[in-house]
């Protein structure tokens, strides 16, 4: 009898995944490795285990760690929220970066340690929330307007104009209020610490969990609202709690990594390419190729004008940008859409 | 069975259905028709709920619909809209997502969900499409695969909104082969239909609609006689005895 490839894991995607994984274990790997000062990894665990302070030791515990951690929370969390974001609101234009997510956590965040610069703790809070009022804001205007695709992406970039505005208003007041987050406006992962780091990855790893848990329910959503709603799906509440996870996402990343923009759009379209878009395969593939991406090109940043380094972001957005193009001539050559 | 009594809805304030009282019995292929923004679309929406009644009654078996959850009214109504996004993914498990409406959070689909989706495809004859992606297909090919995932679904009720639209002429004829035998198994099939050939050939009750009333209903053979077809589309409706039956034409 014919066995039908009705689950959402291929044995293409296996592969793919398997991939991922181990480009996962070697840019971590090197980028624990690499950078200013090189450093034997094995030796430095080692010291580290039996509490001897060497150079080496603290690099790892003090810079390299954190910082490798902080690229692969926010490349998977990005990543993940853009999958989402583009399957909730049937666009692939869409993105944290795109339509008002990230903006709006970053407006959030400036606004917050304007006011509170000693909370640290709750910075992820004040970013999430930012993001979830840009991502609602983004649908209210979709469902008022019953926008075409394009214009719904306009309305994105309007919205993250607003936001980018009332950021440089609140420096502007309050040039200290960003003092913290050097890198924040393009985004970096050079001054990260695990105080920062772990109430953000508490909540991207719950909210990588609970997006997954409805995968299912994304690929109805991709049908469309109404045919989703005649399979039984509630789909205007579901879009708003998909929405409320890419904004968990997108905002813890915002919190400690800045306005990385690029991954979020970029991944997803890639993983689209390698394993299509079932909902299951392209949220945990997207989350993966999120984390090397990022992870790499912190390392790329950190490595190519040693002792110097770029803000990931930079890096992003040049390594990123060409490959995205030919990825859309490559697209366009094979007759898609 | 699903029935309307009485039914007004609409968009925004505006009422498009008046007083709309059809049923659409099992076994039978019911055709609506009606001339570009009568209401047919929004008599599908209204009976599945997805447009809200202002008034009047929508029943399933006898029960409101608005005392229904939207799982319920899944399992025994299914749909195939008119404008669908069409997600790039395998054939087969776009048809598995029509055993959604029976499973809790977090929904796994079982292996008599694997057989049920086996079984429509090989209704449709789309076994052999069940791995391809859905961007691979034609659109004949994709229709086959929305008609798998509403057999998958195992409604009482199917209903579809323009399915031939857009078809070359042997997948619109095989669009409405797949609609009788479904029927004939004992389902409702709903459908809305430009083409008022295949409408009268194929339909067992025709609905036609006028300006969101309901102009007429009865067997294809009544609607014919009643001359309503020609004063809502403006043309001379004619049919010619073949040894298939009756075969209807148009003219101007």
């Amino acid at each position: 009898m014919k066995r039908l490839q009705t689950s959402c894991i291929r044995g293409n995607n296996r592969r793919v995944l398997a991939l991922l994984s181990g480009l996962l274990v070697l840019t971590t790997v090197l980028s624990l490795c690499l950078g200013a000062e090189r450093i034997a990894v094995g030796q430095a665990l080692g010291d580290l285990l039996t509490g001897r302070a060497t150079a080496a030791a603290r690099i790892l515990r003090y810079a390299r760690f954190p910082r490798v951690c902080a690229g692969l929370l926010a490349g998977a969390a990005l990543a993940a929220s853009g999958t989402i974001i583009q399957g909730v609101l049937a666009n692939s234009l869409a993105a944290p970066s795109t339509i008002g997510v990230n903006a709006g956590a970053g407006f959030s965040v400036a606004l917050f340690c304007a006011a509170a610069p000693g909370a640290l703790a709750a910075v992820p809070l004040a970013a999430l929330a930012g993001a979830f009022g840009g991502a609602m804001l983004v649908l209210t205007i979709a469902r008022r307007t019953s926008a075409s695709k394009i214009s719904l992406v306009l309305a994105g970039v309007a919205v993250s104009g607003i936001f980018s505005a009332g950021i440089d208003a609140v420096i502007t007041f309050v040039p200290e209020s960003l003092n913290g987050y050097s890198d924040f406006r393009i985004g970096g992962l050079s001054n990260v610490t695990f105080a920062q780091l772990r109430p953000a990855a508490i909540l991207i790893a719950l909210a990588l969990l609970a997006a997954w848990s409805l995968h299912n329910e994304l690929d109805l959503l991709m049908m469309g609202t109404e045919q989703a709603q005649s399979l039984g799906l509630s789909a205007r509440k579901m879009q708003i709690v998909f929405l409320a996870l890419a904004a968990i996402l997108a905002g813890s990343a915002v919190s400690f990594a800045g306005l990385i923009g690029f991954v979020g759009l970029m991944v997803p379209h890639i993983m689209r390419q390698l394993v299509g878009e079932t909902s299951g395969i392209l949220l945990v593939s997207s989350a993966l190729g999120g984390a090397v991406l990022l992870c790499g090109c912190d390392l790329l940043a950190r490595v190519l004008f040693v002792p110097f380094e770029l803000p990931v972001g930079i890096v992003m957005a040049l390594v990123g940008g060409p490959f995205f193009i030919w990825l859309l001539k490559k697209r366009g050559k094979c007759g898609n859409d | 069975m699903i029935e309307l009594k009485n039914v007004c809805s609409g968009y925004g304030g505006r009422t498009i259905l008046q007083d709309i009282s059809v049923s659409f019995p099992q076994r039978s292929v019911t055709v609506l028709l009606g001339s570009n923004g009568c209401g047919k679309s929004t008599l599908l929406k209204t009976a599945l709920g997805l447009v809200p009644a202002s008034s009047g009654a929508i029943l399933y078996d006898g029960q409101e619909i608005r005392h229904m959850s939207l799982r319920a009214i899944a399992q025994k109504a299914a749909y195939l809209s008119q404008a669908r996004n069409i997600p790039n993914i395998t054939a087969g498990r776009m048809v598995l997502h029509g055993r959604f409406p029976y499973l809790s959070y977090p929904r796994h689909y079982s292996r008599a969900d694997r057989e049920i989706v086996r079984q429509a495809l090989e209704r449709t004859g789309s076994l052999d499409l069940g791995d391809r992606q859905m961007s691979e297909l034609s659109g004949g090919q994709r229709q086959k695969i929305y008609i798998s995932m509403a057999l998958a679904q195992q409604a009482q009720t199917i209903f579809m909104d323009e399915p031939t639209t857009y078809l070359d002429v042997r997948h619109q004829l095989d669009t409405m082969r797949i609609a009788r035998e479904v029927a004939q198994a004992g389902a409702a099939v709903v459908l809305v239909l430009h083409d008022l050939s295949l409408a009268l050939r194929f339909g067992d009750q025709i609905a036609v609609l006028d300006q969101g009333r309901l102009a007429q209903l009865g067997t294809p053979e009544e609607v014919f006689a009643s001359g309503v077809l020609d004063r809502v589309f403006d043309v001379r409706v004619c049919r010619m005895e073949t040894e298939d039956g009756w075969h209807y034409y148009c003219q101007t």
